[in-house]
């Protein structure tokens, strides 16, 4: 009772705050509303026994990838008035293929296939399980070519993140002790006939 | 009992709410990540749910690695967006064509 309670609550509120997202005219709004989806997704996700997860959402896209997001809307001076022109243009559309792909989905999944009494409903796992301890031990066994895999993309990711907004300023007065150094008499001196 | 097909739907809500905002949302560049932001959420959602309903840790295992990418996506195109910025003071869509030839 209390469980089908907190879904609704997660459910409503992720979708609503999706919709936030789509909708809202000021981009800080939408990144707001972003962070909210991300907190009701982890609720589901404590619901589905995941509650690594769960946690690993908050901290990882609230906690990085989100304030990534409002640093970049923050620096960058964004004239909103001419991105919103032609807000309306492509909404027969999207709205068309979105409302079909969402009836596709729906029917699919309440189509009977997933109603099956041996996956349709599932106990919650004791207590004595502990969620992250179960993770590790087939994350470092089983699926360690996929850990290695996602340590070099993000080793990757984060050096293509630097070498792209890395520059050298013209105008800065560095002190460039190797040129200091290497300098010779001829470069400096020169002699004039009289 | 919460059944494995109302995780579905919520998901598929997120998913087609994503498509809308790319429609919706085509010139802002910064409102399209988040919008495929909330499609790889709606993913994730779908992968643990059939994690916990099939018993199957598997599935948890790559809401790992869809975050990673995530992750690594953002981090890249928040970067690109903020050197293009530079040069051209703008993050529009229609106005990166530089490079159609």
């Amino acid at each position: 009772m209390l469980e089908s309670v907190f879904f609704n609550l997660f459910a409503g509120l992720s979708v609503l705050s999706g919709m936030g997202v789509v909708l809202s005219r000021n981009t800080m709004h939408s990144v707001m509303f972003l962070i909210f989806c991300f907190f009701n997704a982890a609720g589901l996700f404590f619901l589905l026994d995941a509650e690594f997860i769960g946690v690993i959402m908050i901290l990882i896209y609230v906690g990085a990838v989100m304030v990534l997001f409002t640093f970049v809307v923050m620096m960058l001076e964004v004239n909103t008035a001419r991105l919103r022109e032609g807000f309306l243009q492509y909404l027969p559309l999207g709205g068309m293929i979105a409302i079909i792909l969402m009836i596709e989905f729906v029917g699919a999944a309440s189509s009977g296939v997933f109603s099956n009494p041996a996956i349709a409903t599932a106990e919650h796992l004791p207590q004595s399980i502990n969620n992250t301890e179960e993770i590790g031990q087939i994350l470092y066994t089983q699926y360690l070519l996929g850990f290695e895999i996602a340590a070099i993309i993000l080793l990757v990711a984060l050096i293509g993140a630097i070498v792209l907004t890395l520059r050298t300023r013209k105008d800065a007065k560095h002190q460039k002790i190797a040129a200091q150094v290497a300098v010779r008499s001829e470069d400096r001196v020169r002699k004039v006939r009289m | 009992m919460i059944e494995l097909s109302q995780y579905l739907i919520v998901a598929a809500a997120l998913f087609s709410l994503g498509i809308i905002g790319l429609f919706l949302n085509r010139k802002n560049v910064i409102n399209i990540l988040m919008c495929i932001e909330l499609m790889l959420l709606a993913v994730n959602i779908n992968l643990v749910a059939f994690s916990h309903y099939r018993h199957d840790l598997s599935g948890q295992i790559f809401v790992f690695f869809v975050l990673t990418v995530a992750a690594a996506e953002v981090a890249v195109g928040l970067a690109i967006l903020v050197a293009y910025y530079r040069t051209r003071r703008s993050v529009e869509t229609e106005d990166i064509n530089s490079l159609q030839g």
